[in-house]
């Protein structure tokens, strides 16, 4: 029998039970919209965790005192390890796979200015910083080792303290704000770099020399941690290894002891990051493929109720000469049909319920013309695995049972 | 005389109910010429319609030979009986058996669709000529239950012939229907058979095996008699014997 035919008798048969038709492809519509959205809420959280690892600057290490595990849990307290400026030195000194390396001193504060008040951090760093993190500044300039050494009360400031302090869009340089007190002159504007991976907001920030937060801000002499950048990618546990040489050395810890400080990066990070949002994917696209599998028995079901309804129909097309295959294909077609239709509209439903998501929720949702193929696919698919039961018990029947089949 | 279209040799059907075992067919010999009107007719469980189906190639013998057209039916397999059926023989059964919410045309259709070697239009022509050979061409579109019985059977007979079969079968084709009806039923065969098309009919009733040109008895799964009909009739003489039915006297 020509396609044709047989698309127009699955369109007829269809039609005479609409709501049944239509409730059996909804089955597949919120299969295949649940794949579609679930991916592409997957793939945009794993876009975003992207992005804010890259955002981190490139080849970074972070050099922290105490033990911690791979997910960054601190195992034991720092055991009173205090890392200072000489402990940097000395592993520039000693690493050649580093490049640049800046310790860095950090405390939350309130800032003022005019009239305004602010909670915020601000990192005490070299200026060395910005380069490890490959961070422009968007107008003004950046402070110079000078004012390192001079401790001078400059600092730079991100986008959000911008915003607040002074009002959206204004140009803080030039400005004075008081941080604890301590009245600091803004030189520049950091370039705004967004949420980082942890979801917190990276332009909250204020970034002074590295001298002058210790001693005019906090007070004190020791340094929080360490950030470095490797010469390149490749280097990058090279300048691990060579860091943790170094530091040992110099903390004289003995053969076979644990290091009393952490060495994380970049790489680490992006790992167990991609690592996280894999899953995430994994377990969204895998409660999407189970509806999509619930859709597909709803399909099985009507099918079979379908080919016994319709026995007496099989029985007589049989009887003037229908083959085997021609009842199969009639029946697979008609849940053919109803999974591509299912399909269809599911990809519209989908690719909707995606986008209301990143509009109303602000959801970083990513709609790859892969995953539409790969959820159209699965839905086709899913109307030949499960129509091809059913289709087969039609061609399958005696001749004469079906004719007498009441 | 010519080639018989049909011989079967030594036919018998059993089905194992159970324990016990029922003979339906118990050896049965016979030939069927080209353009002969035959009716088989027997008491009821006799196995009238047990040798039906076998001959129409819907079943199986569970063993004996048949011969149809120079197939040899007993040892074809699912798909072959089924172009066997689609390409040599025709169906009218007792309960009509249209496909509903299907127009006559498409009715009609049905066997033509179930052909891979012509062409739509050819489709659609040759089932308007069998439409028009019945006498329904101007109810082509109707649905069969906007159809009356009588109707009904012409639609299936138009069907049954479309293919220009070798043989059509009819297991009981007046049983659902009244008097009149049945004789313009009988009509249309006798005027078919005139055109030197085979029917074979299954029938209970004489009245209607009087209208056939030979008699076949069946009795317990065997024939017991097979004879030419003595004193054949003309349906169309009948018809017009019968009184005029109310809704004429009326006009
Ligand atoms: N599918 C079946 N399974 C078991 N027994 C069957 C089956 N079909 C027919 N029979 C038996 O075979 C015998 C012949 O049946 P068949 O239908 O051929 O009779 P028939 O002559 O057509 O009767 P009727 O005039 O009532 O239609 C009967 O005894 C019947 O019970
Ligand atoms: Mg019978």
């Amino acid at each position: 029998m020509r396609f044709s035919a047989l698309f127009r008798i699955a369109l007829r048969s269809l039609s005479r039970n609409k709501l049944r038709s239509f409730l059996t492809m909804l089955g597949i519509v919120i299969g295949v919209a649940a794949v579609i959205a679930m991916l592409a809420v997957g793939q945009g959280a794993r876009a975003s965790v992207e992005k804010s690892i890259a955002s981190l600057g490139s080849n970074v290490l972070i050099i922290s005192p105490g033990a911690f595990n791979q997910s960054g849990i601190r195992l034991e307290a720092g055991s009173g390890t205090r890392f200072t400026e000489d402990d940097a030195e000395a592993i520039r000194r000693e690493s050649d796979a580093i490049l640049y390396i800046t310790p860095l001193a950090r405390a939350g504060v309130q800032l003022k200015a005019g009239g305004q008040n602010w909670r915020t951090n601000i990192y005490g760093v070299y200026p060395e910083y910005l380069l490890i993190r490959q961070w422009n500044v968007a107008s003004g300039v950046a402070f110079a080792s000078s004012d390192e050494k001079s401790a001078a009360k400059v600092c730079l400031i991100g986008r959000t303290i911008a915003d607040n302090l002074f009002g959206a869009g204004t140009d803080p340089v030039g400005q004075t704000i008081r941080v604890k007190n301590v009245p600091m002159r803004i030189i520049g504007l950091l370039e705004s770099k967004g949420q980082n991976a942890l979801g917190q907001d990276q332009d909250d920030i204020v970034i002074a020399p590295f001298s002058s937060v210790l001693h005019k801000v906090l007070g004190g002499t020791y340094a929080q941690s360490f950030f470095a950048s490797a010469v390149s990618t490749e280097a990058i546990s090279t300048a691990s290894m060579q860091a943790e040489d170094a530091l040992r050395r110099r903390m004289k810890t003995p053969e076979g002891t644990a290091s009393e400080f952490t060495i994380r990066t970049q790489t680490d990070i992006a790992q167990a990051a991609t690592a996280t949002s894999q899953t995430l994917t994994i377990l969204l696209a895998s409660i999407a493929a189970i509806s999509l599998l619930v859709g597909g028995i709803g399909i099985m079901n009507i099918m079979l109720v379908s080919v016994t309804e319709r026995t007496r129909e099989i029985g007589i097309r049989l009887a003037v000469g229908a083959l085997g295959g021609d009842i199969l294909l009639q029946f697979l077609v008609e849940a053919l049909v109803i999974s591509f239709m299912g399909g269809l509209l599911g990809i519209v439903f989908g690719v909707s319920t995606s986008m209301f998501l990143s509009s109303t929720q602000g959801w970083a949702v990513k709609i790859s013309p892969v995953s539409i193929f790969v959820a159209f696919g699965f839905s086709a698919a899913t109307g030949i695995f499960f129509g091809w039961y059913p289709a087969r018990k039609a061609a399958r029947l005696n001749p004469i049972e079906a004719l007498r089949y009441e | 005389m010519s080639n018989p279209i049909l011989s079967v040799r030594g036919l018998t059907k059993s089905y194992q109910m159970g324990e016990t075992t029922v003979h339906a067919l118990r050896g049965v010999d016979f030939d069927i010429y080209p353009s002969e009107f035959l009716a088989i007719s027997g008491p009821s469980g006799s196995g009238k319609s047990t040798l039906m189906n076998i001959l129409g190639c819907l079943d199986l013998p569970t063993s004996g030979k048949y011969l149809l057209d120079g197939h040899e039916v007993q040892s074809l397999d699912r798909d072959a009986l089924s172009r066997l059926r689609n390409r040599n023989l025709g169906f009218v059964f007792q309960s009509f058996n249209l496909l509903p919410r299907t127009t006559a045309l498409e009715n009609v259709e049905l066997p033509l669709l179930y052909r891979h070697d012509i062409s739509s239009a050819e489709i659609r022509e040759h089932a308007m000529q069998a439409l028009a050979a019945v006498g329904l061409a101007e109810r082509a579109g109707h649905y069969p239950n906007q159809l009356s019985g009588g109707q009904q059977q012409r639609v299936a007979i138009a069907r049954s012939m479309v293919n220009d079969p070798v043989l059509i079968l009819a297991d009981e084709p007046t049983g659902n229907l009244d008097t009149r009806t049945s004789l313009e039923i009988m009509d249309l065969f006798q005027r078919l058979n005139s055109r030197n098309i085979t029917v074979l009919l299954v029938t209970h009733e004489p009245d209607i095996a009087a209208f056939t040109g030979r008699q076949v008895f069946v009795r317990d799964g065997r024939i017991v008699r097979d004879i030419p009909t003595p004193q054949r009739l003309s349906a169309r003489a009948e018809l017009d014997k019968l009184p005029p039915t109310s809704t004429e006297e009326l006009i």
